[in-house]
């Protein structure tokens, strides 16, 4: 089975789709690699290196394009010195991996269509936690966070970090980080690094404790709306809700000396977040970087692709960051590329299956049929994109997708991402029906049973909810007290057994209920005593 | 809302039944009474409201013993032996017992809830109390069967998860041909022998009764024995919910609303319990129940192992106990793993103080608790804290799994499925899709173990491949013991730097 790697031709892509590390686990996988000669020299990989790694260098473009697997970064377009599409030279039947954008590239995809093709896009892989070894947005986006940073830096006329000196006190560098998703996380983290103080806002209350995990203040307004959204971007908010978040970013851009904005929301222009008068409150000599360039920019004044400055603000659109670090970039897209071949089975068992959930994610095209979009997968309902409402008060971090963004960059992650939702989140449909459901059965139940019963029954529901509302928020470290705690309050039965010795006159009913008695007793002296001990012990 | 005057005139109508001020006296200490309880479970969601709510449970508690009996007036010779005689046992298990010994504890107290509700539902048959009408007898018998089956099966359950926790009972699942159906047909003859015994006049349907009592012993055994060592935590809070659902129908058939009120709270509990530990597991409440888990012994990926060899060669290095304590002298950040291992050998008071030495040295030392490490959940949280460590450097799988590329040494103490890298990347493993503790990605990475045997779950562990991980085997505590020694020689000269 042979893959094939291409030169990327887009003018000033500087990536490659694998790396000499990448070939040999390539070839590890059972793959046979063509690479078209100089395919890594922008991103300082020689023909050399990948050689030694056990790849065969291809002079001929078109035969690369031959192979059975072709990877690329860039989607495929005109080729400037063969006068063809990229498209028209895969084979049929073959298949293509790299980033697609099909929303914006109707056109491509009907192209690739046409020729038969398998195509998987690597923009397309769900963000769900077992694909974030796949996510090449991710890494892509982590990049892209550092590259703001080290771009301002370039710009900015000032150190980041604060210094005394004998020559004079330097104050730190002030960032602002407005959106903390990968990208942002990565700008925090890169700009702490340098040594600023770096502040951060999101409007997905969730990601606060990621944000000062990694060492930044979270700004936030005083208008409480929960903007997480879909697969873990946000969503757009409410007038008043933006109202506030600009009022917080004016008064912000009088302090901080740089801003980086990274706030995108999936298939719609990004929000412009910084007007022309928030930019001319900054001091002159602040940068701006602007993450969202490509989609129209955060920025007002950005100008997609290149820098310009107003009124001694300097605002950076560059839509080429990951380019810009294109061995680093390269290493983590192949990464990726190799984790989604290996999870398709190798050289040995390669096949697509549409069972997968990420291979189906990513599935734009199969054997010239179209796939894309995939079926709803059960991801976390949208909220409502009007309604103000307040945030759930259990909406634990540990349940935010947003998560394996982080994970993805670097940084570990946490476990349990996609549960809680199922919860804590119950659509409003389901939990009408539901209540229809039960309030159907209590009704038949209240037509029938006595008036005692009943009293009862209200009692017993009403304590389950109850008992379920007061567990929820139990720490884990308590978990063995309280059980122990329940089982010693769940002695209750004693009085069962008490009312029964009381009440009877039976000599085996008397018998039956002093033994439930010790029983029960055993069970309440023994509960609250060890339980007691074993808080004893916690301490701080 | 629209309950609560229901629930008023209830209680006026069974005040005025009664007709004196000592029913009255009675109702109004059961709520206040349940009201406790609910404080009590409320504040044991907390490290710092913990203490406060238990001695509320135990007020609780008093009240409602000290009102039954004045209200009860009857009775109190044997009722009193029985009282004292209980929670002087009880006393004593609770001051003797080893915090590694906890979750057995709980589980016979299990036990004890499930058989007193099947003694009471059995003694409420024989001596209904006032006369009923005929839709209240009816009521009340059922009632009975219900409270009496689910007491058995908690009784029965609890002693069989008391003897897997004990290790007295094997701990691979027992899975019978057909088990389903078996249960199936067992549900089957209790529902018949229910209508043969709601139908029946009083006092005629003695034997349905217990037959349906032996055959729910019977299901309980059977349903606790199809399942998994390693899914104990989570079957001892199951079992837990069942123990409250059996006083909240012993509270039914009583007419005591203070049963109701707090076997559905611990209920309803121990159900959220189950369900936030499955939660932690990747798991589905049913997968645990039914069982059958981990029965296959890992064969898939352990077979898959010693076949493909290919790659990479499955070497284990081995360390020594001198040369961990040296790896520890020099790290900046460590991060200690406890699993069941720490708690059978009692190594956790050497550990704290192996933790303390290089705390003095500067060097971080924090402990992460996978939420399903140890036979309980919190487990681990409790021995530690026996030893002493303060809570504030223990902390969740959450919290401290990103921290470990950036940890130098990660000391693993008899914890293994928590920490199998192939519940993140091998789709074979039984465990694939688990949350674990990412240790593998520090700097180096100690395991301590007895030998190369596979966890609880019965599943190989590709961690004591990594070429990041040493494995020191022998027992914890001789281990923690060594290294502590050898810190403590070292750190008496002066440090390097």
């Amino acid at each position: 089975m042979k893959v094939g790697i291409v030169k990327e031709i887009r003018p000033g892509e500087r990536r490659v789709a694998v790396t000499p590390e990448t070939v040999a686990k390539l070839s590890k996988l059972g793959f046979e690699v063509l690479i078209e000669s100089g395919a890594g020299e922008a991103a300082a990989f020689s023909d050399g290196e990948y050689e030694k790694a056990g790849a065969q260098i291809r002079a001929d473009t078109k035969s690369v394009w031959a192979a059975n697997i072709v990877l690329k970064v860039q989607p495929p377009e005109s080729h400037p010195t063969l006068g063809c599409h990229e498209a028209e030279l895969l084979q049929p039947g073959a298949t293509l991996i790299s980033f697609i954008w099909p929303h914006k590239n109707k056109e491509l995809v009907e192209r690739l269509r046409a020729r038969g093709a398998t195509v998987l896009a690597m923009d397309q892989i769900p963000r769900i936690s077992r694909a974030q070894k796949m996510d090449a947005l991710s890494s892509m986006a982590n990049i892209a966070g550092y590259r703001a940073v080290i771009e301002a830096a370039s710009f900015f006329g000032r150190f980041f970090t604060g210094q005394m000196t004998a020559a004079g006190k330097v104050p730190p560098a002030k960032v602002l980080v407005i959106g903390a998703g990968v990208a942002g996380l990565s700008a925090i983290g890169a700009a702490r690094g340098l040594g600023a103080v770096v502040r951060a806002f999101d409007t997905r209350p969730a990601v606060r404790e990621q944000v000062s995990s990694m060492g930044a203040d979270f700004l936030e307004v005083k208008i409480e709306e929960d903007g997480s959204g879909e697969g873990g971007y946000a969503r757009e908010m409410s007038p008043a809700f933006i109202a506030a978040e600009m009022a917080l970013f004016e008064a912000q851009a009088r302090d901080v000396d740089i801003i980086i904005t990274t706030a995108l929301i999936p298939g719609k222009p990004a929000p412009q977040l910084l007007t022309e008068k928030t930019v001319e409150l900054m001091r002159p000599g602040s940068v701006i970087v602007d993450l969202a360039a490509e989609a129209g920019g955060n920025c007002a004044l950005t100008q997609p692709g290149s820098v310009i400055t107003h009124k001694g603000v300097t605002i950076i659109g560059y839509v080429d960051m990951p380019s810009r670090l294109a061995p680093t970039a390269s290493a983590l897209y192949g990464n990726n590329l190799v984790h989604l071949l290996a999870d398709m089975g190798g050289a040995k068992s390669w096949h697509i299956d549409e069972a997968d959930e990420v291979v189906r994610g990513a599935l734009i095209l199969l054997e010239g049929k179209l796939m894309w979009p995939p079926p709803k997968p059960a991801t976390p309902p949208p909220h409502d994109a009007n309604a103000v409402k307040k945030p759930a008060p259990r909406a634990s971090s540990s349940s935010v997708p947003a998560l394996p963004a982080i994970k993805a960059a670097g940084h570990g992650g946490k476990g349990g991402k996609e549960s809680g939702h199922g919860v804590q989140r119950i659509s409003g449909r389901s939990q009408t029906i539901a209540l229809s459901v039960v309030g159907v059965v209590l009704l038949g139940l209240g037509a029938v049973a006595p008036p005692a019963f009943l009293a009862h029954f209200t009692v017993f529901v009403l304590s389950c909810f109850v008992g379920w509302q007061v567990v929820w928020n139990v720490t884990p470290a308590l978990h063995t007290p309280l059980m122990s705690v329940t089982n010693a309050i769940s002695g209750i039965i004693v009085l069962g057994g008490m009312l029964k010795i009381a009440h009877s006159d039976k000599p085996v009913v008397i018998g039956l209920g002093v033994a439930a008695v010790l029983l029960a007793a055993i069970n309440i002296a023994g509960g609250f005593l060890v339980t007691q001990r074993m808080l004893r012990m916690f301490q701080k | 809302m629209s309950s609560l005057p229901l629930y008023s005139s209830w209680l006026l109508a069974s005040a005025s039944a009664s007709g004196s001020a000592l029913a009255n006296l009675s109702t109004v200490a059961y709520l206040l009474a349940g009201v406790l309880f609910v404080l009590s479970l409320g504040g044991l969601s907390a490290q710092d409201s913990a203490r406060r709510g238990n001695l509320l449970g135990t007020i609780g508690m008093l009240i409602a013993v000290g009102i039954t009996t004045v209200v009860g007036a009857g009775g109190y010779g044997p009722l009193g032996a029985a009282l004292l005689g209980g929670g002087l046992i009880g006393a004593v298990l609770a001051a003797r017992v080893a915090m590694t010994s906890m979750p057995e504890l709980v589980a016979i107290l299990h036990s004890f809830v499930g058989l007193a509700a099947v003694l009471v539902g059995i003694a409420s048959y024989l001596d209904p109390g006032e006369l009923l009408s005929p839709v209240e007898a009816r009521i009340h018998e059922v009632e009975i069967f219900v409270g009496v089956f689910i007491g058995a099966i908690t009784f029965t359950g609890s002693l069989i998860a008391f003897g897997k926790l004990r290790g007295q009972i094997r701990s691979k699942p027992l899975l019978l041909p057909g088990r389903h159906y078996l249960n199936l047909a067992m549900l089957a003859v209790t529902v018949f022998l229910g209508m043969r015994f709601v139908g029946a006049p009083t006092l005629a349907a003695q034997n349905e009764l217990l037959i349906m009592t032996g055959l729910a012993g019977v299901l309980g055994i059977h349903l606790v024995m199809a399942i998994g060592g390693a899914d104990m935590p989570v079957v001892v809070s199951m079992l837990n919910s069942y123990s409250g659902w059996a006083a909240a129908a012993a509270g039914f058939m009583l007419n005591n609303d203070l049963l109701i009120i707090t076997g559905a709270l611990v209920g309803s509990s121990g159900a959220i319990l189950s369900y936030i530990m499955c939660r932690a597991m990747n798991r589905s409440i049913a997968n645990v129940i039914f069982g059958g888990f981990g029965a296959d012994e890992g064969a898939a990926p352990a077979k898959r192992d010693k076949d493909g060899k290919d790659g990479k060669d499955q070497k284990v290095q081995s360390v020594t106990a001198a040369d961990t304590a040296d790896l520890m002298r020099e790290a900046k950040s460590v991060i200690v793993v406890p699993g069941y291992g720490m708690a059978v050998a009692h190594a956790q008071y050497p550990l704290y103080e192996v933790a303390q030495i290089l705390r003095s040295r500067g060097c971080s030392v924090r402990f992460a608790i996978h939420p399903v490490a140890g036979r309980l959940p919190g487990h681990m949280n409790v021995l530690l804290a026996e030893a002493k460590v303060p809570y504030d450097i223990v902390l969740e799988m959450d919290e401290i799994n990103a921290d470990f590329p950036e940890t130098d040494v990660v000391l693993v103490i008899g914890a293994n499925d928590i920490v199998n890298p192939g519940a993140l990347d091998d789709a074979a493993s039984p465990i694939y899709g688990m949350p674990v503790l990412e240790v593998w990605k520090a700097k180096t990475c100690v395991v301590m173990k007895r030998s190369m045997a596979s966890g609880y779950a019965g599943v190989e562990n590709p961690l004591f491949f990594h070429p990041a991980t040493r494995m020191l085997f022998g027992d914890a505590k001789k281990n923690v013991d060594a290294i502590l020694d050898a810190l403590r020689q070292k750190n008496s000269q002066p440090p390097a730097e």
